[in-house]
Order: structure tokens, then sequence, then C-alpha cells
């Protein structure tokens, strides 16, 4: 198709959509030209992800209206959406794991079963657009790079004129997303209409040729990234200018106090990572980031320094005594702190008050139990702590954990770890999810710690916070840990480079 | 000695048709995503609704026509509450299963000691008079024949229809299954029906072939034996074939001790099939991983369309 | 335009519909209770009469209903427990009987005993007995990871049909003319009556104690607190270092040493023998009970009350109009249904939600 200047295809306007206690969209209006890639942009809770159901509708909007190619249309449901001809990539992906490739790319079109035709024609979409795939495989098999290709084939199979596509690259590598914008200009090139959601905007700067940004719910402006700096980008997202956290100078070198020594645990499930003879070493005053695509041993990783796996005894070392045997609690006694990736159900627990949420990691050190009973006074004079000192912003320390917002639950987990006054503090994606003013507080409240003399460890897939915030970066792939690189020697591209390394291999080697 | 084996094996046959149409609606419904602990109660529901039609009508289709009708009756109940009500799944097939052993016991009871000719076994020609083989396979009653084949169709179904594909997505995420736009609760309202018009069969056969009477509370744990089964087979029509006539074995064989006139208590001889549940889930659940393999991943867990916001 | 109900999750506290939910539930029961009665030929409110208020416009119909509350609230305290930590137990009959056997082998074996020492023995052969039967399940689970659901319901099978074999054989009674009952219990392992003239007996004490233990223990103790965590977010629970097969024996140790002593007031209050049936199915029922009680120690005192009438009702039902007993399992069974469908209201609220402007309409 040639150049279809300025042709809309899909045009909304007025659309309102509320949940309880939030207008996520607030009379958003927003317009998609044929053959353009269109960025949107926003801050975690911005309404995107709600404005982009509506577009697809697994989402019913309060009001609105939306035309479509001309039409005005009332899109119910996602099959309808299909079949106008809007498809989605979702940022958690709508796979079904234990299923194979093909299976997942009929479920994906109506009335398709998976038989050697659609194999044909998966393969052949594959080879157009540089994405090879084997149908045969089960998805649980696939590399987090592997299931977003499986995703993408699943909607240009449909013939789509609309793409939309939540966060793509959050989980991957750069490389992976270079090759995945080539990929998408090319399906921009046929004509169709993409719409890209990211909050990270080098990337809309370097893919998109129009843009929204939205933040509280509502739209705040339209433009062209490509002439906006990321700064006056940033600073339409978050409504501020906010402060950058600098990493401090390393204050102590001295012995480490937090040593891995060949730690090796093997896969729990099938479809896991083993780790694999892992050692790494951290000095009071040190800030040591791990850096990796998700699901290359991340989780094993996290569980076996928190205790929640045990391992050899000489596996881990707290101030030279050797604790890899011990549980949780021992651990927890020893000095080391632990804020895990999942907030709700494994950090906290969302039907329970703040103060009892307080009491959960709380007890095994602080004294909140008085003759054999829980000492509520005290509780939750130490919930409060929590609060008031890392902004918390919460009704009472009575308000449950499942109602606060993400950055808030965030501060509220990682001040409990910090005001237990840790020797050593584990954290996994501390801004994983968090608003920009909640992600300033904690990335800077962990450089404090650290200043204080206390080891942090940060797991993170986020490259730009770990070369932010930490002295030292080493890389988990396939459930093994590179050597450390200080950070201030190497750049995001060279660690997605180790990141892919084992990553590719594998992929290479079973196709 | 081999009409006596003959015989035994048989008996086994009938011993294992419930369990077996029990199991498959079961395994039907969990891999859709949902636990109904409700079978012994639709069952029961379903012995005496066949009795019932079947005294009254005089006519043994009907009979099991009507047990299928009320099983599927009593799983739109709990349905409803799981589905639309997004009540808790275990407790509400447990209040099935109190509620179906209460109501059958109530509208049952003028039916106690009233006789009933049962299902009378069809030969079917040519093969039944084949030598041993005739007798121990073609000789049956017309349930059993078709237990057989909702084995064979269900396996058909899960793995070679589209339907069957989006019923096990539908149990694997069921998000993801609503994200591509499947209509998950009526999927699952479907596969529960279906479960609750199989444990029905499975409860007239009990009350018309297998012993044709009605007692109360005649189902006798089978229900739950059925879901225990659903495990041993890990989710597999052919492996719950397997497992119904293995635990058909044992309550016959139990029965048989009994009759060979080997002296040991009947109510301890009686334990044999519920212990024999508890080994085999034993043996079973002791590889963690594999049942965590084969268990469709949403098994139990409450669906909302705004569940992942 | 169309407007569309949504049952949308609630985020704050469901406040008065906590209780709400349980009223609506008894009213809905009693609405489908008459329907139930006039399809069965009985006039409606007659038979309501007699199911609910007949038994309880008594001096003596009270203290029935404390005594058959009385393990109704035992099991379903421990049953609570349970099912707060996610572990579905649903064999409390199975271990009440259990314990029921085990107190009864004392009471059998010293027969002529006028020892002091007997009643306690007994209570703690109940609780023991009890403990035993759950700590079965519990150790499948923890060991070999198989469901508690299945193992604990095949073991009431299992129980029942011990306590038919030990009637039927080595313990029936040597002078009872072949019928399958045990020997008297003597005088000794009596439960002592607490309420002169009515069988009211002293283990509605225990049952208000588990009440008032129960309430201690999972609001202000550490070990309430690991079930809680445990049933309610299992990673957060490994996360603060609980053990989860730890919770998994305390939950079921607990239920089952409850249960086991409701079957031991039974045979050595009431009942007073060791009959083929000593439970017209309170363990079962419990499971009701706690439900209707939102697994509460104190609304499960209530909700034992409640479900007591019940089983009296039915009792008279069949007395005075002849209607089979099985009614009173029909009313439990109804109840937990509209209990469990009134819950929505407690996790959702209705909300009323227009469609998007369908296609063609001219206006908004």
């Amino acid at each position: 198709m040639s150049t279809p200047d300025k042709q809309p295809l899909i045009s909304l306007s007025g659309i309102c959509r509320s949940y309880p206690g939030v207008l996520a969209n607030d009379n958003v209006s927003l317009t998609i030209n044929k053959g353009e890639i269109h960025g949107l942009i926003g801050e975690n809770g911005a309404g995107k992800s709600t404005l982009v159901k509506i577009m697809y509708g697994s989402v019913r909007p309060d009001s609105g209206r939306i035309v479509f190619n001309g039409d005005e249309v009332s899109i119910d449901n996602p099959a309808f959406a299909r079949r106008l001809g809007i498809a989605m990539v979702f940022q958690h992906f709508s796979l079904f794991e234990p299923m194979t490739v093909l299976e997942n790319v009929a479920l994906g079109l109506a009335g398709q079963s998976a038989d050697a035709a659609l194999a044909g024609r998966l393969v052949e979409t594959g080879e157009r657009y540089g994405m090879p795939v084997d149908a045969d495989r089960t998805v649980d098999e696939l590399s987090v790079g592997e299931r977003q290709r499986i995703e993408i084939l699943r909607c240009l199979l449909q013939d789509p004129e609309l793409l939309i596509m939540d966060e793509p690259t959050s989980v991957l590598t750069p490389q992976e997303s270079n090759a995945l914008f080539v990929t998408l200009r090319k399906i921009a090139e046929e004509g169709r209409s993409i719409l890209f959601i990211s909050h990270k905007l080098d990337e809309v700067r370097a893919l998109c040729e129009t843009s929204t940004v939205m933040r509280g719910g509502k739209v705040v402006a339209q433009c062209d990234p490509r002439e906006e700096s990321a700064a006056t980008l940033a600073k339409l997202m978050v409504g501020e200018d906010l402060a950058e956290v600098e990493r401090p100078p390393r204050s102590a070198s001295g012995a480490p106090i937090f040593e891995i020594n060949d730690l090796n645990v093997p896969a729990p499930y099938p479809g896991a990572s083993a780790l694999q003879s892992i050692s790494f070493a951290v000095s009071p005053g040190e800030i040591f980031g791990v850096a990796g695509v998700a699901g290359n041993g991340q989780a094993e990783l996290l569980a076996a320094l928190s205790g929640e796996t045990r391992s050899a005894r000489s596996s881990v070392t707290v101030n030279g005594e050797s604790c890899g045997h011990e549980g949780p609690r021992a651990r927890r006694s020893r000095g080391i702190g632990f804020v895990p990736e999942d907030r709700l159900g494994h950090g906290a627990v969302p039907d329970f008050a703040l103060t009892e949420n307080a009491f959960l990691t709380g007890h095994i050190t602080e004294p909140l139990i008085r003759s054999a009973m829980i000492d509520h006074a005290r509780t939750r004079t130490f919930a409060e702590k929590i609060r008031a000192t890392f902004d918390v912003r919460a009704a009472s320390v009575e308000t449950l954990a499942g109602q606060l917002s993400g950055g808030n639950l965030q501060k509220f987990i990682l001040g409990r770890e910090i005001l237990l006054n840790p020797r050593v503090l584990v954290v996994a994606h501390p801004t994983w999810g968090v608003d920009a003013g909640a992600a300033v507080l904690i990335r800077s409240r962990l450089v404090e710690l650290a200043q204080t003399g206390a080891a942090v460890v940060v797991v993170s897939q986020d490259l730009d916070e770990l070369l932010q915030i930490s002295h030292r970066i080493s890389v988990l792939t396939s459930g093994t840990l590179s050597g450390s690189m200080a950070t201030a020697d190497v750049t995001a591209e060279e660690l997605g480079l180790l990141m892919m390394e084992t990553d590719g291999g594998q992929y290479a080697h079973t196709a | 000695m081999t009409d006596v084996l003959i015989a035994m094996l048989i008996t086994i046959v009938s011993a294992a048709t419930p369990l077996l149409f029990a199991a498959l609606g079961e395994l039907v419904v969990e891999k859709s995503g949902v636990l109904n602990l409700g079978v012994e109660g639709m069952m029961v529901m379903g012995a005496i609704a066949g009795f019932a039609a079947t005294t009254h009508s005089g006519s043994l289709a009907l009979g099991v026509a009507g047990a299928a009708f009320i099983g599927a009756l009593m799983a739109s109940v709990f349905a409803f509450l799981v589905l639309v009500l997004m009540a808790n799944q275990v407790a509400s097939g447990l209040a099935l299963t109190l509620f179906g052993i209460g109501l059958s016991a109530l509208v049952g009871s003028s039916f106690v000691g009233t006789p009933l000719d049962g299902l009378d076994p069809v030969a079917i020609p040519g093969l039944s008079g084949l030598p041993v083989i005739g007798r121990l396979l073609f000789n049956h009653d017309v349930l059993v024949y078709l237990s057989l084949g909702m084995v064979l169709a269900v396996w058909w179904f899960l793995n070679r229809t589209r339907a069957g594909l989006i019923l096990r997505a539908v149990g694997e995420s069921h998000d993801s299954a609503h994200a591509l736009g499947y209509p998950v609760v009526w999927i699952r309202f479907a596969a529960i029906l279906f479960g609750g018009a199989m444990a029905g069969i499975a409860g007239a056969y009990l009350s018309m072939a297998y012993t044709p009477m009605w007692s109360e509370n005649m189902s006798a744990g089978r229900g739950w034996i059925a879901l225990a089964l659903v495990v041993f087979a890990t989710w597999r029509p052919l492996r719950v074939l397997v497992g119904a006539y293995l635990f058909g074995g044992v309550t016959i064989a139990q029965l048989h001790i009994q009759g060979a006139g080997i002296d040991v208590s009947s109510q301890l001889l009686s334990m044999l099939p519920y212990l024999a549940t508890i080994v085999v889930l034993v043996i079973i659940s002791r590889d963690g991983a594999r049942v965590r393999l084969n268990a469709p991943a949403s098994l139990g867990r409450i669906f909302h369309s705004s569940g992942s916001k | 335009m169309r407007i569309l109900p949504e049952l949308e999750p609630r985020t704050g506290d469901p406040g008065h519909w906590r209780f709400t939910t349980v009223l609506v539930a008894l009213a809905l029961t009693i609405i489908a209770g008459c329907i139930m009665f006039s399809l069965l030929g009985h006039a409606p409110l007659k038979a309501l009469h007699v199911f609910f208020i007949k038994p309880v416009s008594s001096f003596n119909g009270l203290a029935e209903l404390g005594v058959k509350a009385t393990p109704l609230v035992l099991c379903a305290i421990g049953l609570a427990l349970c099912f707060r930590a996610n572990v579905w137990n649903i064999g409390a009959e199975g271990q009440l009987t259990l314990g029921a056997l085990a107190a009864s082998w004392f009471a059998i074996t010293w027969y002529e005993s006028e020892s002091l020492m007997l009643l306690p023995v007994m209570i703690v052969a109940g609780v023991v007995g009890g403990m035993f039967w759950a700590g079965i399940p519990a150790l499948l689970k923890t060991r070999f990871n198989a469901n508690e659901i299945l193992t604990s319901l095949m073991l009431v099978y299992v129980a029942q049909l011990l306590l038919a074999y030990l009637v039927h054989g080595p313990w029936k009674d040597p002078d009872g003319f072949s019928f399958p009952e045990s020997r008297l219990f003597p005088d000794a392992s009596a439960v002592p009556r607490i309420l002169p003239g009515t069988r009211l007996h002293a283990g509605a004490l225990f049952a208000l104690a588990s009440v008032a233990a129960a309430w201690l223990m999972l609001g202000k103790s550490l070990p309430g607190y690991r079930i809680r965590v445990t049933g309610s977010a299992p990673s957060a629970a490994r996360y603060a270092g609980f053990s989860a097969n730890a919770v998994v024996w305390l939950v079921l140790l607990i239920s089952g040493g409850l249960a086991g002593l409701a079957g031991m007031l039974e045979v050595a209050g009431p009942i007073g023998q060791l009959v083929p049936t000593i439970s017209p199915g309170y363990g079962f029922s419990a499971i009701i009970v706690a439900f209707l009680g939102r697994l509460h120690p104190v609304g499960i005192l209530f909700a034992g009350l409640a479900l007591a009438l019940s089983f009296i009702g039915g009792e008279l039902l069949q007395i005075e109009m002849g209607l089979p007993l099985a009614v009173t399992l029909v009313f439990q069974g109804m109840l937990l249904f509209f209990l469990l469908g009134s819950d929505v209201l407690l996790n959702y609220r209705l909300v009323w939600r227009k469609g998007a402007t369908p296609a063609g309409s001219a206006h908004d």
C-alpha cells in the first residue's frame, strides 16, 4: 500500500471508565491513522491498559464512542474486535503453557483447528517477518522472547488492520527490542497500524511517528515524539520534574558481609531453571545488581537467598557464618531483609490490614509478642512508623494491603524491611509497576541504606535502574551468573549481549 | 472354574460402570477448570430419579434420561453458584452433596422396598456367541456399552476437536481464554451440566442395573471415589477406564472373599474400596510434579472477568 | 443504550453485609422450605412451626438445643481452623466416630468400674482417638501430597465400618440378645448433667471453652496468625518462614481432637453405650455450621444453635407429621447453598454499567 496519508483507522472520543475508587479513563480521545506506529505513553496507573482493553473489547466503557474505518462501532467482546481487524499482544501473554505453539495459534483464530495447513501458514508467516518458530513445541519450553513471537504471529495470521502491543519490550533485552522494532516497521509498511504502549521514552522516540501521553486517566498531550526530548516527554508523563537518584560513591569496601559460594539448586518443577554454581560477594555499603530476562532463574535465586529454598550449608554466608541450610526465620535473625517480587500474596497478605502485615516479618526480630500473645499496640506503632517514614499513602494502618496501589504497597514492604535494620537487604524488582514518584523514593532509600553500611542485592529486569544505582552488576542467564562488572565500565548493550548469550544459544540448538 | 471367573469378571464390569460414568463427567468438568465435589450428591439424585422415572413410566430409557436430566439440574445449581455468584467451589460442591443426599432420601422414602426390573443384557448378535469372550465382552446391558463409548467420545472431544481445545484452554488459563474472547462462564456451565448428566446416569446405573432397587444413600461414597479416579487418571480419559475397572475389581474381590466363606468380617472387607482409594491417591500424588504437570492450571480458581485488571 | 448489571469486586470492608447475608440466607431457606412443604402436601406454616418454633418453646427443648449444639460447635470450631488455613478437612464425622470408639474401649473394658478416673481417661482417649484419625490425612498430605478432602472423607467410611464391625462383633453386649450394641457404660463414665431434669451435660461447657480458646488463638496468638497467613496467602507464609506442613498438622490435630471429644461426649453422655449410629451426621453438618458462622468462633456458637434446631425440628416433623428425617439434611443443604450464594454480596457489589453506544444508534 502506498502512503495512505492521514486516513484515520480508529478514533475514540470521550471514553470514560471508572473502577471502584479510580477514574481509569477520563474523557479520553485518541485517533490512529492507517499505516502509523502510534505511541501511547504514560506511567503505571495512567490508564493506558484500560484504554486498550476498551479498544479490544475486553472492558466496556462507561461512556464514549468509537469510530472504526468510518463506522461507529460498539466493541462488546474481543471476538468482535478481531472481526473488525483489531489484534492485541498482551503484556502478560495470553498463552496456554502446556499446549503446543500450534494449538495456541489456533485458539487465537476464529474457527481454526490445529491442523497441518495452519502449521504451514505459521512457519511461512514466521519466516516472512523474521520470526522463526517450531509449531510442535509446548509454550512452557519457550523463552519469554519466543513467547512474544508466538503472540505476534498469532495476531498477524488474523491479517489485522490494527495491532495493539502492550508494553512489549519490558521483558526483552535491548537487542531483542531492536529486532522487534524491525519487525514492527515491516508490519507498518504493509499499511497496518500499530499502537505501541510503553513507558520507555527512548523506544517511543525511536519507533513512533505520533504519540499520545496519558496521566491520571486523561490525555495530557499529543505530539511527535521524534521532535521531543526524553526529558520533555518525561515531564509530560509525570507532570513534574523528578530528581534523579545518584549512585553513591562506594563508602566502605572492607571484607564481604554477604557471600554466595557455589550455590546449586535443582529446578523445583519442570520448566523452571536450576541454579548452577552461583557465586558472588557483597561488601557493606555496596549495591550489587543482578540483571537478566525473567525466567532465567531469578525466582529460584531469590528463594535461595531468602531461605524459602534451602541449599548446602556453605553456599550462603553472612558475616563469615554459613547459613545456606537455614530457613527464612533464622536468616532474618542474622540480619537479612528481603523484598520479594510479588507484593500481593508474597511480600504482604492482601486481605490483612497494614498493621497485621507489619507483624508478618516484624515479629521475627522486633519484640512484637508479649506473653505469647500478639502485642497489638506495639505492632501498630511499628506500622505507623513505616507509614510515616516511607510516605505510604493509605487512609490508616488499618487499611487492607490489597487496597493500596502498587507503589504504596512497595513502599510499605520496603519500609518494613529497612526499619528492621538489616545488615543485608535482598530486593527483587524494586520499582516494577511502580509510579515514577514512588520509584524515585524507593531508589533513594536503597542508596541511603547502603550508605549506612548495609549490603544491598538488587535483582531487576530494568537495566536502566541497575545502571543507575548499583556499584557492580552480574547477569543471570539460564541459572548461571556471569562474573561481576563495575557498573561504571559497562553499557546497557553489553549487558544485553550477555543476557542473550545463553538465551539465543538455547533457541539456536533447538530450532 | 472358568465359569466362576467369567461371572466375576462380568460383575467387575457392572461395578466399574457407574464409576466410569461419574469420573468421565468430572474429568470434563475439571478440564474446564472447575472442581465439583458434588458428584456424590448428583449421583444419588440420579439414582432416585432414574428409579422413580422408570417406576412411573415403565420405560427404562425414560429412567436413564430422567436421571441424566436431574443430574444436570443439580449441576446447574452448582454452576450458578460458582460461575455467576463466584462462590467457593469446594464449599459449593459439599453443599451439593449434602443437599443431594438429603433430597434423594426425602423423595425416595416412598420407593424404599419397591422392586424394579432392571436393565437386561443386550447380546451383540454374532459376537456374543463366541466362547468366553462372547459372554465377557458382548453380553452387557446397554449402559455398559454407552460408558465405553463415552470414554472414546470424551477422548476424541478433548484431543481432536476445536471445542475440546477451547475447553482445555479455559481450564488452563481462564484469564487468557477470556482475553482471547472465549465465553469462559458459558463453556464451564456446559461442562458442569455434562458432568451432572454423567453423574446422574452413573446413579441410574446403580438403582436400575447394579442393584435394581432404591435405598437411602445408595451411592455409598462412589461419587467421591470417582473424584479420586480423576486424579488417579491424571486427567486422561483412557486411564479413567483403567482406574474404574481396577476399582470395580477391588469391590468385587471383596464380595467374592465374603462369598467364598473366608472368615473375615464383612464390615472389615467393605473398607477395602475406601482404603484402596487412599492408597491409590498416595501413590499418584507422591510425585507432585507429575500431578502439577497434568492438572488443569486454573482448577478450582474463581474467575471474574476483571480479574486481570 | 443498554444498561447491564456487572459484579464489581468490593474493595472496602463489607461492613454490615457480613451479617445481612446470613439473614438473607436464612430467610431464603425458610421461603424455600415453605415451597418444599407445600410440594410434599403439608401446610407450610404448620410444618415451619413444628420445625422452627416448637423445639424451642419449652425449657426442655432449649436444653435439647444445647445437647445437639455441643457436638456441632466442637466439630465446627476445629473445621473453621482448618478452613482458615485452607485445609479442607471434611472428615470430622470419622474423627468423631474414632474418638467415640477410643473412649468406649475404656468404658467397655472396665464396665464395672466405679473409678473417678474413668471419665477423665475417656475424655483424653476421645481427643487422642480423633487426633489419630485426623493425623492420617495430615501425614498423607504433608508426606505424600495426597488431597486431604478425599482422604479425610474416605476415612469417614472406614471409621463407620469399624464401628459397625465392633458393635456387631467383639464389642457386642454378651447379654444383649444379639442386638448390635455394646454394654451400657458404667455410671462412672457418664458425663455429668448440668441442668437437672434435662439431658444438657457438661460437654456444653467444653463447647463454650473451645469457642473462647479458638477466639483467643485466632485473633491474638502467633499460631493463630500463622494459620490465617497460611490460608490467606501461602507464599507470604513461606516468606515469613511459617512451615506449611506444621500448620496442616496443627489444624488437623486440633480439629480431630475436638471432633473426637464430641464423639466421646455423645457416647458417654446422651447415648450411654456404643450403637451402630452414634451421630446423625454432626461431622458433616458442622461444615455448614462453620460456614454459617463465617469461620469465626463466636459466629459458630450461634450457627451451632441454629443447626441444632434443624436436627430437633426434623425429629419433631417425623414424629408429628410423618415426614422423613431427611428433611433436616435438605434444609441444611439449602441453607448452605443460599449462604454461599449470598456471599457474593460480601465480596462484590452490583453496579449497573451502560453498554457502549451500539452501532447505528444516533444518540449518545
